[in-house]
């Protein structure tokens, strides 16, 4: 019984007291132990409205302007798309050889000196504005000029925006679908499944994207379906990491343990205990490959490998533009801002989102 | 150490195997071959058969492949310029494309870099601010859209620059191309760094070497840089990635005679011995660069050393 006792400190340690000296040391005073009076619990608030995590993270994103800005700019050219095409009286693949490469005419506006079909021409001698629509006389509107074709570029871009927008949709839906449960199944299961499909990841993490995608539409046909095709087979790649790293963090939970003890299948801790934990992560990085999906489609178009013409495509549009970009530059300006506005918008967008939906990643 | 290099070579090669392989069943079976545009008998093509081979069995074709592609000969080119040795064809474009990428990488990295560092050091201030402006344009936007706007106001308007390239001012023709190219790595490095720093800059060994007295340059460079590069080298290899993809685009607008726009060229005239060349290139460049990052990455990060030691 008379274990020495040594007390933590830099003074106790240099004295050593056994269990009885130590206890017969202590004296207690009347009011040693008391319960701690109600005046602390009184000062709890309790009229205070709950916020759950979603609304807490709508406010935060609401204080970013940046991706305020970014949404309802995004909201604006999806009613442009949806519309846009409507609105001109011309559809995009209509030609008229004999309104070739007409200068941006808006009516209204066209009264400023702005946007009045007149355009700079440069010839050995010298630069001389010319307005063809006078000197013609055609009392048409073209919104943003047409091009090499007469086509209006106004509708095409619409047009083009659309095939932009159901390119985001997809590397959405490649996300969610394939990326989504490859990395869960394999975060989840672990050992040698995991084993294996790490092994397929890193093989065909380590071809580059561009390669995998150049040759597939050198196989099939350019086209739509290809470019679809391609970003399947490309896209999965990185949302599949970050949910096996998620899932690898979450899977030794407690709660993950008390469902299983519960008897909850597999199927069901992944979906509905884990799936809900990293919902906002996952959205994220949904959102982020959204601009790199609308890019790859630019760029294949750029190469040459884009939706067959007469089709209108913002990359295919960018691609023709900037054939002759220096005497018409027009016909590659409303493309390439539209892209560029949509990939700027998609990421910041990306950005307040990840900043709202993970506070501790604000600071970073 | 050796046995974590070992995974990683033995990979590699794995890697380079499977895309050899895919390539290969590629080649057999694209529409066009040295011969099918010319009348000929069937003996003649027997003729040719043996000549080149195609009479072996599949696997021993394969092979010769290999060896082939590991000295260096990709073939004949079908379309583009017919018949000539495509290797020949690359070997003055690889130095074009390497030395505008090169300066692309040094230059993106090297701006990327100071940019980061001078937005953590005056976090929540102008520079900062500015810091996140152009990394959020730079990561946002494809180089085409610089690569065009430099072309259209600097080469065309002001005509500062030559707009395209020329083979007697190759290095004033090299700054466009080099600039629009370089933007993405600016900002993804940037945007890296100043991450990077911020978590380091916060951390308690950066208090305990503050309060042992370091401070100024050597206090940023010795203790936090050198943290805070670590995770950087992992986002290069993917950036050089990107660096090809854009110099696809960026050799097109300049016309650069790089193996960008070969395979440009190759694609839309379906030269597809070319095209499978060059993918090749790309594949095993992008490969030895991911090996080489994973091998400085376990050498420089501690972690991965010892937790391979055991």
């Amino acid at each position: 019984m008379n274990k020495a006792v040594t007390l933590g400190g830099e003074i106790a340690s240099t004295r050593k007291f056994s269990v009885e000296e130590y206890l017969d040391s202590i004296t207690f005073e009347e009011d040693d132990f008391e319960f701690d009076n109600s005046e602390f619990i009184s000062r709890i608030d309790a009229d205070y409205i709950s916020r759950s995590h979603w609304k807490d993270a709508l406010i935060r994103f609401k204080k970013n302007k940046g991706a305020v800005f970014s949404v309802i700019c995004i909201l604006v050219i999806i009613l442009f798309a949806v519309f846009g095409p409507m609105m001109s009286g011309y559809t995009y693949d209509q030609q008229d050889i004999n309104n070739q490469n007409m200068a941006p005419r808006i009516p209204v506006i066209e009264n400023t000196g702005f946007f009045d079909g007149s355009e700079k021409m440069l010839s050995s001698t010298g630069t001389k504005l010319v307005n063809k629509y006078t000197k013609d006389k055609i009392d048409i509107f073209y919104w943003f000029g047409s091009d090499s074709l007469g086509r209006d570029i106004w509708t095409r871009t619409w047009i083009g925006t659309r095939i932009s927008l159901f390119i985001a949709l997809i590397a959405v839906f490649i996300d969610m679908v394939l990326g989504l449960s490859y990395g869960l199944i394999s975060g989840y299961f672990g050992g040698r499944v995991d084993m294996v499909m790490q092994r397929i990841v890193e093989v065909v993490n380590s071809i580059p994207t561009l390669v995998v995608v150049t040759l597939l539409m050198i196989i099939l046909q350019p086209g739509l379906s290809s470019i679809i095709l391609s970003l399947i087979i490309t896209g999965w790649i990185g949302m599949s990491r970050i949910a096996r790293a998620e899932m690898l963090k979450l899977k030794e939970e407690e709660f993950v343990l008390a469902s299983r003890t519960l008897g909850a299948k597999s199927f069901r801790i992944i979906f509905k205990e884990i799936f809900p934990n990293i919902f906002g992560q996952l959205i994220t990085q949904t959102m982020f490959s959204i601009p790199h999906a609308i890019f790859t489609e630019a760029f294949l178009a750029f190469i040459g490998l884009g939706v067959p013409q007469p089709m209108a495509s913002l990359g295919s549009m960018i691609s023709d533009g900037y054939k002759n970009f220096t005497t018409h530059p027009y016909m590659i300006i409303s493309p390439l801002i539209v892209m560029a506005l949509l990939m700027l918008c998609f990421t910041m967008f990306a950005d307040g989102l990840r900043d709202a939906l993970d506070p501790k990643m604000k600071e970073g | 150490m050796a046995q974590y290099i070992t995974k990683r070579v033995v990979m590699a090669i794995v890697t380079i195997f499977i895309i050899l392989l895919m390539l290969f069943i590629m080649l057999r079976f694209m529409p066009g071959s040295p011969f099918n545009d010319e009348k000929l008998n069937d003996t003649q093509i027997e003729q040719l058969n043996e000549k080149y081979g195609l009479n072996k069995p599949i696997q021993v074709q394969f092979f010769n492949y290999v060896i082939n592609v590991m000295k260096g000969d990709y073939g004949v080119s079908y379309s583009i310029s017919k018949d000539s040795d495509i290797s020949v064809m690359l070997n003055t474009r690889v130095k074009v494309s390497f030395r505008i990428g090169g300066q692309a990488v040094l230059l993106g990295a090297i701006i990327g870099l100071l940019l980061g560092i001078a937005a953590a050091l005056n976090h929540n201030t102008f520079a900062d601010t500015l810091c996140t402006v152009i990394s959020v344009l730079g990561v946002s936007l494809p180089s085409y859209v610089f690569g065009l706007a430099l072309a259209y106001f600097v080469g065309f308007k002001a005509g500062w620059l030559p707009l395209l390239y020329d083979e007697k001012q190759t290095f004033l023709s090299s700054v466009m191309p080099t600039i629009a190219l370089c933007m993405f790595t600016v900002a993804t490095v940037a945007r890296f760094t100043r991450s990077e720093m911020l978590e380091v800059l916060g951390s308690e060994y950066m208090l305990l070497a503050e309060s042992k007295g370091i401070y100024g340059p050597k206090l940023i460079y010795r203790h936090a840089l050198r943290n805070a590069l670590i995770p950087i080298l992992t986002v290069l290899a993917p950036l050089v990635v990107d660096l090809m993809i854009g110099s696809l685009v960026i050799e097109k607008i300049f016309a650069i005679p790089g193996i960008g726009s070969l395979m440009v060229t190759a694609i839309q005239s379906n030269d597809y011995n070319v095209t499978i060349a060059i993918a090749f290139i790309y594949s095993a460049m992008y490969i030895f660069l991911m090996l080489i990052v994973d091998i400085l990455y376990g050498i420089i990060d501690p972690r991965i050393r010892l937790s391979n030691k055991e």
